[in-house]
């Protein structure tokens, strides 16, 4: 394999009119949280009985999948794959991208977004919160020293030891990120342990899928080489962390379907919840589970359409699935006399409702906006992208 | 229009100004370490983020605070009731020698009675705007149907006084704190709206101010963008006076609530715990609930 050859995007027509489009929809998830902490959050669909809802479901997901943009950086570099390595610093570069854009939403939502100065200084240790601060300022800190040893002339040799260091960083973020859920024994459909691991192998798979859109993206407008065998390669794992997910997917309802007092919730989601039951089936386990794997396992694996149309699938199924966790895991009535009927002025005992406003899905819009801005402009600067994938330069052919 | 947290201080100076201000007035008793206050980190937040107008507001209060205490410590065991708990002194700290407890009767508790969500939404400021799905609601009354039987129950929900508070455990900042008297109470200096503290409760019982708000109560600072809940009138028992819906409930409606300090054998509310069978709300969470029911 010859030496690899990075460069960077050339800042002509088409970075203009990209950065140009991204940013306007940046200027308007602004103005956007300008006017829900202005007019207070009753302008959101969010309330006293839904209190986190669509930046929380774009910002977890972003956050997650931050973790497993790292993924072809990992099997790079940790476990030595070589077709893999030249993209590592795309790698990098999407993870920190997507975990600034999540981040951003989930501030900017906070009901005092002013007091951020607080929640860097104050800590609550016995919080996952506080400990995820924790956690995503190390994995920027450390992916950032992760490429920075990987592009200085003469650190290369760090590569291995700071990616192995990576790698474990986003196994604890990934899983401080699934406690938040975890963690909340209140809540009948977030008291499960499988959490952790279940968010693990989402972010391997939106990650995945994210990284696949940029690349393929990429390397098809500034018209360099990108190797169909490699696409196909990466489309392949892509499908078995699908695999993987929807795996976890049904450990976490049948164990829930096995203890009787998660009865209710369990047959909330899968049978009569009506839009959270829909998004399930439909939107998680059918477009954003069995159609791409379908899809990349088949024939269409080999086709750059076909991968960028199944990444897309997974990204939409990831929304529904954490919409569903986090929205629908709320909607569900928190039980307050078990086996008894609860009710009150106060939505006591009933599904709350939640219809999300145009400010706040402008917000989370914002947050992908965001990480694809940082991502484009990161690439224009600096030397990211080898000159060509073509499958022969990367041994996959 | 501006929130009034930043001018009217916060949750925790306001409800503890009865500690605050004694120590500032003279005692000098150890105020940080077992206030609750001090606990979460930092203290209130009074001195450092508004400096001038909250403390001298706290001298003002500190002389109001004494002179009720030291004037009228009759006045102060009439409002408890004998057998209750004495006020606190408003020149110590609070202690965790008290452990601030209500025993709801149920079958005391009228199904079309609100005066105590009255009386607690005038105390502190808090009202219906037409928004039920966003206003604030520290306290609500539920009805219990019984799957079986179809016997009901109707009794007032609200903050629980956790002893293991889950909104404690996971608020980010330490603005959620527990008061060393297991009175729990959000910082509002502290508090960055995140609502972590809302998805933990089990029992609905906080609210996020979802719009500006005008015409608070000093003693019960609120603020847009941050989250409340029942302070059991902390304000108020500071003072050596009942919360406000205790008292009202039992002047004017079916006296079903006991206030007093669960620590104290002698108290009416522990005499009455140990004779009475009693219920803490999803005891199966091991919360260690401050406030109990009886007769559900
Ligand atoms: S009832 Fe809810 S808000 Fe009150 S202390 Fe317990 S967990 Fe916290
Ligand atoms: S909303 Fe405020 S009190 Fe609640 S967890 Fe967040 S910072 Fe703490």
């Amino acid at each position: 394999m010859a030496r690899i050859k990075y460069e960077s995007l050339n800042d002509g027509f088409g970075f203009y009119f990209l950065m140009a489009f991204l940013g306007a929809i940046i200027l308007g998830a602004l103005g956007a949280t300008w006017y829900m902490e202005h007019e207070g959050h009753i302008v959101t669909g969010m309330t006293n009985q839904i209190v986190w809802g669509m930046p929380h479901v774009f910002a977890i997901f972003l956050i997650v999948a931050a973790s497993g943009a790292l993924n072809v950086a990992s099997v790079g570099s940790v476990f030595g794959r070589v077709p893999y390595k030249p993209m590592a610093r795309l790698s990098g570069l999407l993870a920190i991208s997507l975990l600034v854009g999540g981040l951003a939403v989930l501030v900017l939502d906070l009901g005092r977004p002013d007091r951020l100065i607080v929640a860097m200084t104050k800590y609550n240790f016995k919080s996952i919160f506080a400990w995820n601060i924790f956690l995503y300022i190390g994995f920027l800190l450390i992916v950032a020293a992760y490429l920075f040893v990987q592009m200085n002339r003469g650190t290369e040799s760090w590569t291995k030891p700071v990616g192995i260091l990576a790698f474990v960083w986003r196994l604890a973020l990934t899983t401080g990120t699934g406690s938040i859920f975890g963690w909340l024994v209140a809540r009948q459909a977030y008291d499960a342990a499988v959490m952790a691991p279940l968010f693990i192998a989402m972010s391997l798979s939106f990650g995945m899928a994210f990284f696949l859109l940029v690349l393929i993206a990429t390397y098809s407008w500034s018209r360099r080489p990108l190797g169909a065998e490699l696409v196909n390669r990466l489309a392949k794992l892509l499908g078995i962390f699908i695999a993987v997910v929807l795996y976890f997917t049904a450990v976490q309802h049948l164990t829930n379907l096995y203890a009787a007092e998660h009865g209710g919730i369990e047959r909330f989601i899968l049978m009569d919840g009506g839009i959270y039951t829909q998004l399930f089936w439909g939107g998680q386990v059918l477009l954003g589970g069995l159609l791409p794997m379908a899809m990349v396992f088949s024939g269409m694996g080999k086709s750059k359409f076909g991968v960028v149309l199944a990444s897309f699938f997974v990204i939409l199924g990831g929304l529904a699935q954490i919409y569903v966790i986090i929205v629908g895991g709320q909607a569900y009535p928190l039980i307050l006399f078990p086996g008894k009927e609860v009710v009150s002025g106060f939505y006591d005992g009933v599904v709350a409702s939640y219809i999300p406003s145009l400010p706040e899905m402008m917000l989370g819009v914002g947050g992908i906006a965001l990480a694809l801005a940082i991502t484009l402009l990161g690439m224009t600067v600096l030397r990211f992208i080898p000159a060509s994938l073509a499958d022969n330069e990367t041994g996959s052919g | 229009m501006t929130d009034l947290v930043e001018n009217e201080g916060g949750g925790c100076c306001s409800a503890n100004n009865g500690t605050t201000s004694g120590t500032t007035s003279g005692t000098g008793s150890a105020l940080a370490g077992s206030s609750g206050c001090g606990s979460a980190g930092g203290g209130c937040g009074c001195a450092s983020q508004d400096a001038m107008p909250q403390t001298r507001r706290g001298f003002m209060k500190a002389g109001a605070a004494l002179a009720m205490t030291t004037l009228a410590p009759g006045v102060t065991l009439y409002s408890f009731g004998a057998g209750q708990a004495e006020a606190k002194p408003a020149d110590q700290a609070v202690t965790s020698k008290v452990r601030w407890g209500m025993l709801i009767d149920a079958s005391k508790c009228d199904d079309g009675c609100t005066k105590c969500v009255t009386a607690c939404s005038t105390e502190n400021g808090w009202s219906d705007t037409g928004n039920p799905l966003t206003d604030a609601q520290w306290i609500r009354k539920v009805t219990v149907r019984d799957r079986d039987q179809g016997k009901e129950t109707t009794l007032p929900m609200m903050c629980l006084h956790c002893a293991e508070p889950p909104c404690v455990d996971v608020c980010p900042t330490g603005a959620s704190f527990k008061r060393a008297d297991g009175i729990v109470l959000v910082n509002k200096h502290t508090c960055i709206g995140c609502r972590y503290c809302m998805m933990a409760c089990p029992y609905k019982a906080r609210s996020f101010i979802h719009e500006p708000l005008e015409d608070q109560k000093e003693y019960s600072p609120r603020g847009k963008g941050t989250v409340e809940s029942c302070t059991l009138c902390v304000h108020r028992v500071d003072e050596g006076r009942l919360p406000a819906c205790v008292e009202t409930c039992n002047a004017s409606a079916g006296g079903a609530m006991t206030f007093g300090d669960l620590n104290d054998p002698n108290s009416e509310i522990s005499q009455r715990m140990a004779k009475f069978v009693t219920t803490e709300v999803r005891a199966d969470l091991g919360l260690n609930t401050g406030v109990r029911y009886q007769n559900i």
